[in-house]
């Protein structure tokens, strides 16, 4: 008969598993700015589409909308169209050069104060203080049997998670719709299905990547916290621990007895740290700065208001933790990194850039004429003898006001023009329309097979309003045999 | 990275006096997805047509309803095929569609051709029921093939260009005839024709011939003025063709064509006659359809 057995085993853990974070609330100069930068950014995310914009016509009114039905976006005065797209990828260019100028000066500034993940977790982190109180009272709770008061407070807290998670998803989606009509629809079961998915999916990614994941995601998922070491270098602006100042020669030491004063810790060869460990508690992210540079730090510089108060306190100069930079703090000769090569090259980038994007803008055309020729057949006699081609041509009317477009030929004089009952084509603002015609002329007044033809397109409703689109006019070619 | 000392439970088995097998046991995740997917699956039998019966097959509980055109309520049950005749029926686009298909059925065409608006939706979908419908003769562009299937592209119209002419033919069709010669004239005749036939649209010829042909054509004989009119200018009525303009539909005439050739050709449809048929699509294309399909074709190359 089998018995059975137990057999002992080493197994070594590959995965360390997530200790949490109770960070300690913290007030200071970078907390007041980071809180300020908070505050703007969700004002401008969750209010933003409800806000209003006149147009002329019978167009949106909301200021920014992104019409994908439409296939317009809206942004204050501009309408984007999608021929504009390629406006998107100088967008792109921009943003990406400016995280990377402003990290090769002054380091993960973005990460810090401006990255979304950075902010939402702060706003998570600022909920669970507001319900559960700080770091002590928390880490109390979190040990504290099943009651009543653990299963109220945090019950509290998921509610508001959920409520943030849930208003995110729903600001996101109504820059894609009538802001004040799809809350209303969202809320009656009438929206489009689109809205609900798109709810849904964003609800659960910001719950599980603001209230689970926190700090994982800079730690283990964001590419860019990778890669941006490479943008550093010895001059770039750290949040760094001043060694040499808080360790001395024997190292950091508890403000214990003969270590009270700042003369008597200088004497006994001892740094000005005092171990506090205020630094590491007040750390979004559970890191101990003073172990020096690392990937894991999202230099939000919380550490540095913790430890000036400290130092504040205790009447020790402030800046044992402070914004230095790696050859700041070995003492050796700094160069200013605005004036550096790469700095330079990003910067000339970056204006080249949004003057290329501007000025595309600035130029665009008020007005938008797209001519195919049909080609099938490729040409056809007609009774008299002559010779006709066929086009399509879309109008779409960029500008904000109505417009009549009269479509001449310019370079071929002889050729009968026919847009069959249309002598012009009036078309309210943002609209666009696709008329047929046709092109005809007597072929011995031509001499080549394939004519290019300049067709010139006015807007007879305002001034200097005319563009020029070419195209062919292609004749059977056996005409030109002899 | 500390070491963990953790007893893992064996099967009980022992072979060899010490060959032992962890009973390491499914991952729970995996087992729960297992469990779900079993669930998942025997509801779906009840759901949805699943298992072959005889003929048939057993069509489950879920069911499809849709309002159709005639505005009957329908529920029949879920299959891919129902889901596509409900979307035909009531998906946002369809709803679209039948509010423009509405909308013309009730226009005349001088209204339709002067909506700048509406041209594009005419375009659009008469180039669907054009490529449906008539492009198997007509060819895709509408440019026909010579001596078989008019060119409707071009500004010559053998039954008339006009919105009523053009819908006329697609409804009820039209049957093209014209007899072969080759026992009534001898080839001096037909040739002398043929001559004549070719001036009229500014070719040149012998003169003795052109006169010759020209009697012939207004003779009792040939009787050709019958049909292509004393002027040969063609009779609507008729289908036949004018013979005085440069667009050829039956002889394989183009801009160049050398005289002899030009002449062969005329001569050939002279002795082999034409026989021509359209069918009629009236029982086929519903009304609008019909209206759509004749301002299409309309615009084409610009109609008469």
């Amino acid at each position: 008969m089998p018995q059975k057995n137990s057999v002992v085993t080493e197994q070594e853990v590959l995965f360390k598993k997530r200790e949490p974070v109770y960070n300690r609330s913290v007030k200071g100069t970078f907390r007041s700015i980071k809180t300020s930068i908070l505050i703007l950014a969700y004002s401008v995310y969750f209010l933003l589409p409800f806000l209003r914009w006149e147009r002329v016509g019978d167009v949106s009114d909301q200021a920014v909308l992104f019409d994908i039905v439409g296939r317009k976006f809206y942004l204050f005065d501009l309408v984007i169209y999608a021929q504009d797209i390629f406006w998107l990828a100088g967008f792109l260019i921009i943003a990406a050069m400016l995280l990377f100028f402003v990290t090769g000066i002054a380091g993960r500034i973005f990460c810090g104060y401006f990255c979304f993940q950075t902010l939402w977790t702060d706003m998570v982190m600022m909920i669970e203080h507001w319900v559960q109180g700080d770091r002590n009272a928390r880490i109390k709770l979190a040990k504290q049997p099943w009651n009543k008061e653990k299963v109220l407070k945090l019950g509290i807290t998921y509610s508001l998670f959920f409520v943030l998670a849930f208003l995110t998803s729903l600001s996101f989606v109504l820059y894609w719709g009538d802001a004040f009509e799809l809350t209303q629809q969202i809320f009656t079961a009438t929206a489009p299905t689109p809205a609900y998915v798109t709810i849904t999916i964003l609800t659960i990614s910001t719950y599980v990547m603001a209230v689970f994941a926190r700090e994982q995601v800079c730690h283990f998922i964001c590419p860019y916290a990778r890669f941006q070491s490479v943008m550093f270098d010895q001059d770039t602006v750290i949040v760094a621990y001043d060694e040499q100042r808080g360790e001395g020669i024997k190292g950091r030491h508890k403000p214990l007895k003969e270590y009270k004063t700042r003369e008597e810790r200088q004497q006994q060869g001892v740094g000005d740290c005092i171990d506090c460990g205020l630094c590491v508690q007040v750390c979004p992210v559970g890191i101990d700065i003073r172990d020096g540079l690392q990937l894991e730090c999202i230099h939000c510089a919380l550490c540095i208001d913790a430890c000036n108060n400290m130092m504040d306190k205790i009447g020790y100069p402030k800046g044992l933790i402070r914004y230095s930079s790696e050859n700041e703090l070995l003492g050796e000769k700094q160069t200013n990194p605005w004036l550096k090569g790469k700095s330079l090259a990003y910067a000339s980038v970056i204006i080249i850039t949004i003057a290329a994007l501007v000025w595309s803008v600035w130029s665009r055309e008020p007005f938008e004429v797209v001519i195919t020729q049909v080609r099938q057949p490729l040409y056809v006699v007609l009774s008299n003898g002559d010779v006709q081609n066929n086009y399509e041509v879309k109008f779409t009317n960029k500008s904000k006001k109505e417009a009549e477009y009269q479509l001449t030929l310019d370079n071929f004089p002889d050729a009968m023009l026919d847009m069959g009952e249309f002598k012009t084509i009036v078309l309210p603002p943002e609209k666009s329309v696709l008329v047929r015609l046709h092109i005809h002329i007597n072929p011995e007044l031509v001499n080549t097979e394939k004519q290019k033809i300049v067709f010139l397109v006015k807007n007879i409703r305002a001034e200097n309003e005319s563009i020029r689109v070419f195209n062919y006019f292609i004749l059977p070619p056996h005409v030109f045999k002899e | 990275m500390k070491n963990e000392t953790k007893q893992v439970e064996t099967t009980g088995h022992v072979w060899d006096e010490d060959l032992q097998e962890y009973n390491n046991p499914l991952p729970r995740w995996w087992l729960w997805t297992f469990y779900i997917t079993i669930i998942f699956a025997v509801s779906y039998w009840f759901m949805y047509p699943t298992f072959p019966m005889g003929d048939g097959f057993t069509r489950g509980m879920a069911t499809i309803t849709y309002t159709n055109a005639k505005g009957e309520t329908k529920t029949v049950p879920w299959n891919t095929r129902n889901l596509l005749v409900q979307e035909m029926n009531e998906s946002s686009s369809a709803v679209k569609q039948k509010e423009f298909l509405d909308k013309i059925g009730k226009m005349d065409y001088s209204a339709i051709a002067n909506d700048k608006d509406l041209d594009g939706f005419v375009n659009s979908l008469g180039k669907a029921l054009f490529s449906d419908n008539c492009a198997a003769c007509h060819q895709q562009g509408g440019a026909g093939i010579v001596g078989l299937y008019p060119n409707l592209v071009d500004d010559d119209w053998l039954w008339g260009g006009s919105f009523a002419n053009i819908e006329h033919t697609i409804r009820e069709g039209r049957y093209g005839f014209m007899p072969g010669f080759s026992k009534v004239l001898d080839d001096k005749q037909i040739d002398d024709l043929a001559t004549y036939v070719l001036s009229l649209s500014g070719e040149k010829g012998d003169e003795k011939q052109v006169q010759s042909g020209k009697t012939l054509f207004h003779s009792d004989t040939a009787a050709c003025y019958y049909c292509h009119t004393e002027k040969a200018t063609g009779l609507f009525s008729q289908g036949s063709a004018n013979l005085t303009d440069q667009v050829w539909t039956i002889a394989n005439i183009s801009l160049n064509t050398d005289a002899a050739t030009k002449k062969a050709e005329v001569k050939k449809v002279i002795t082999q006659g034409v026989s021509r048929h359209m069918p009629t699509w009236k029982d086929r294309l519903s009304d609008t359809d019909i209206k759509l399909l004749t301002v299409y074709v309309h615009d084409l190359g610009g109609g008469k």
